[in-house]
């Protein structure tokens, strides 16, 4: 085995699910929303929702796009470098992606089509259906990617048979403690995302003085639906502390930085973790708090790092600091999402620049708090591949040459980056322009319902302020 | 158990080398055309189906994982290299739909992206089912070729050939998908790409047989093999006439007939392994709870579904397209 084979091995599956899990987290969200708005269209008939749903759907489109491309990859990764794992756990986690591809990739890959191209060749029933369909597609694939690397975290049900993780209990892999919060954290966490996106597109519009209907929809549904979410999820991502408490203390310990058993123990809010000395620096700690938040209690012994053999430590720094920023960017949310809500309730927002801008530049929040969330759940799973059972190191292919996965790994961040930076440029020129679109040098069909033909009309004034693409 | 999910397997590989076959080889083709008008409609015949039909490359892979978890290690670590450039091409191949027509200035880029990516993406392919009947290097039991150990002259041969392949799909449903001047050039490259095929065909068998590739014992022992071969060359009869007759919808019918029968012969000429002389079917089944999860819910159940979906898809887009008529 190759020690710089293993490291790239571990950078190359990081870069490419990091990339991947932006897409995903965006379009689960963004694809209920779309079912809301098409069902809200049918019903009200108010023109409005069809503009937002036009609108939002082509963000969707290149989005899902990217989403579909680098989610392929995934599938195909465990085999070519970690091959001992995918032969080890393939009886657990090959069934488990191969439910996902069956009951979401494809529900969702085929109903894409109609969503995109079928809007005037399916009656309107179907369509909403169609768009359903996509919407159930991708909360099923992040249910069935929960329970893969839930397994991953927990390892439950199964027996070592000839060299394999063979299942001996499905209901006990499908349907434990972690398992049933974490889905629902990162279900909760991909609804977020797509709340404070569309928010942050309706802040941007005001603050352009543009699209005043649109925006004012959008921020409303996006924020009233933040400011419900966050406190759950909040309350939700505690309950998958306490599984991490439970199930892997390593991992508990590391994210507290706590080095030595405490009783009771104290609460280290910010510092800087060193191994080498195995103690913090700079640490501002709250006494028996990290005993109420480990065990609800004020008296519990709570276990440190040096409890467990160095080799079978994870790092400290990344999910130390990764922990902190996730639930950092939780709160501001919060802030705004509670703000926010208060403020369009007492009809001020539009007044209100200042909440605005935050609002606006918030977007980027829950995608930072996906990101780093991962990383604490997956660094602090180190040096584990299956928790507790098989070891990163062993997991990798044991022919694997550094020279070839040094090669993959430039091509992924040569392609990827090239990708990205186009799509990431297609969705801020579509966002820019807004609901009217781009003007083409192509004819466009007919759109009956653009917001030219709309009751509440915004004045001339404010349409023309929209730029014309390049 | 074990048959059941190789059945499945087999199927789901056959779905995907026909529905994919036909988009890459339209990818190809849509590199030679010549003006923006012939590139949206070619584009256009296969934008809605092309998502539903790469995940089909998706089933077989988690079939494999899941129902043969040995076979999918040794496969995809042993075909490293190809198959992550597969599957770089397959991305490329992949945005292309959406970012085309977001794209103004740079919409050329796109096009190359699509017809190179649906290029690389085959080649790689034929290349890596080339080097699995040449064999790969294995010492006890495990792979030990080296990064670059598929890449053989026999390899890339392959890889040509199922380029060849896929684009004579592709042709076929550009004839069948459109009008005008696109379903004129598709006809005409038909016949050449054919004949292309046929000559690849001849060349992979003199090669197998000169250098007596121990796959040529299976059509010694099982002389019921040569059933394939025949109907395939019925088939390719018909479409030579369906092409004289400038008939729209047979040609497609009968290439893929071909690529049944081709795919046929191949997999039966595997039989029992799962990759030749290293490990078999049944050394590779996962355990039979493993199997038996699978079956019971989404063999039995979610696969006619999917299907339905396919019938779905191509029922809500049957007919042939104008250019770009309802896209957004």
């Amino acid at each position: 085995m190759d020690a710089t084979a293993l490291l790239l091995s571990r950078l190359q599956f990081a870069f490419t699910i990091s990339f991947h899990i932006i897409f995903p987290s965006f379009t689960i969200g963004l694809a209920a929303w779309l079912t809301v708005l098409e069902a809200m269209h049918m019903r009200t008939g108010k023109p409005v929702y069809r503009t937002l749903f036009e609108f939002w759907l082509k963000i969707f489109g290149v989005a899902f796009g990217m989403g579909v491309v680098s989610g392929v990859v995934m599938g195909f990764q465990f085999g070519t470098n970690w091959s001992v794992l995918a032969k080890m756990s393939g009886p657990i986690q090959g069934p488990l992606l191969s439910y996902e591809t069956f009951t979401a990739f494809m529900l969702e890959a085929s109903f894409f089509g109609i969503l995109i191209f079928g809007r005037n060749r399916v009656p309107p029933w179907f369509y909403l259906f169609s768009t359903a369909m996509v919407a159930l597609g991708t909360t099923l694939s992040a249910f069935w990617i929960m329970v893969n690397n839930s397994w991953m975290q927990a390892p439950v049900g199964y027996v070592l048979e000839k060299g394999q993780f063979a299942p001996d209990d499905w209901v006990a892999i499908l349907f434990n403690r972690v398992v049933w919060v974490r889905f629902p954290h990162m279900l909760i966490a991909s609804y977020l995302t797509g709340a404070f996106c569309v928010a942050a597109t309706g802040a941007w519009y005001l603050l352009r003085r543009t699209y005043y209907v649109e925006a004012r929809v959008m921020l409303r549904m996006g924020l009233s639906l933040a400011a419900v979410l966050l406190p759950i999820q909040l309350f939700i991502g505690h309950l998958v502390g306490d599984y991490v408490h439970d199930y892997q203390p390593a991992k508990f310990a590391a994210i507290e930085a706590r080095w030595h058993d405490e009783q009771p123990a104290s609460e280290v809010l910010i510092a800087v973790p060193d191994s080498s000395t195995e103690s913090n620096k700079y640490a501002i700690s709250i006494p028996v708090l990290g005993s109420i938040i480990g065990s609800m209690s004020l008296t519990s012994k709570e276990v440190g790092l040096t409890t467990f053999p160095p080799q079978d430590r994870p790092p400290v720094i990344i999910p130390f600091f990764t922990f902190r920023i996730m639930v950092g960017c939780g709160l501001v949310m919060l802030g705004l999402a509670w703000l926010g809500t208060y403020v369009s309730l007492k009809h001020r927002l539009e007044r209100n620049r200042m909440l605005l801008w935050g609002i606006f530049l918030s977007f980027p929040l829950p995608w930072i708090a996906i990101l780093t969330g991962w990383y604490t759940a997956e660094v602090g799973r180190q040096p584990w591949a299956v928790y507790g059972v098989l070891r990163t190191a062993d997991a990798m292919t044991p022919f694997l040459t550094a020279s070839a996965a040094l090669t993959t790994l430039i091509l992924f961040v040569l392609v990827y980056a090239f990708i990205f930076s186009f799509g990431t440029y297609y969705i801020y020129r579509l966002l820019r322009a807004g609901p009217a679109g781009i003007p083409t040098t192509e004819p466009r069909e007919a759109a009956p319902n653009r917001p030219m033909s709309m009751a509440d009309q915004p004045p001339v004034g404010a349409r023309s302020y929209i730029s014309a693409g390049e | 158990m074990v048959m059941f999910w190789v059945a499945l397997l087999a199927i789901s590989i056959l779905i995907y080398l026909l529905l994919d076959g036909f988009d890459l080889g339209v990818g190809m083709l849509f590199g030679l055309a010549k003006n923006e008008k012939d590139r949206a409609e070619m584009l256009h015949t296969v934008a809605p189906v092309w998502d539903g039909n790469e995940t089909w490359l998706v089933v077989a892979g988690v079939i494999l994982w899941g129902a043969f978890s040995a076979a999918y290690a040794i496969l995809l670590s042993a075909f490293y290299i190809p198959v992550i450039v597969m599957l770089l091409g397959l991305i490329l191949r992949g945005v292309a739909f959406e970012f085309r027509n977001k794209a103004l200035a740079s919409r050329w880029v796109w096009d190359v992206a699509f017809s190179g990516g649906s290029l690389v993406a085959s080649f790689m392919q034929g290349a890596m089912v080339g080097a699995l009947v040449e064999g790969l290097e294995f010492t006890n039991g495990e792979y030990s070729g080296g990064a670059l150990g598929w890449l053989t002259g026999f390899a890339v041969l392959c890889g040509i050939g199922l380029c060849l392949g896929y684009a004579l799909l592709g042709a076929c449903w550009l004839v069948r998908k459109s009008e005008g001047a696109v379903r004129a050039t598709a006809r005409r490259q038909i016949p050449v790409l054919a004949i292309a095929v046929l000559v690849f065909l001849i060349v992979v068998f003199a090669h197998a047989l000169t250098e007596n590739l121990p796959i040529l014992q299976r059509w010694t022992d099982r002389p019921y093999l040569f059933a394939f071969p025949a109907i395939g060359a019925a088939a390719a009869l018909v479409l030579a006439t369906s092409i004289l007759r400038h008939d729209d919808y047979w040609p497609f019918h009968m290439v893929a007939t071909i690529f049944v029968t081709a795919f046929g012969t191949l997999a039966l000429s595997f039989w029992p392994y799962m990759i030749p002389s290293v490990i078999t079917i049944e050394e590779a089944a996962a355990p039979h709870s493993s199997l038996a999860f699978m079956f019971w819910g989404e063999g039995l159940f979610v696969f006619p579904l999917m299907l339905l979906y396919i019938v779905i898809g191509y029922r809500v887009f049957r007919g042939k397209v104008g250019p770009m008529t309802d896209h957004y």
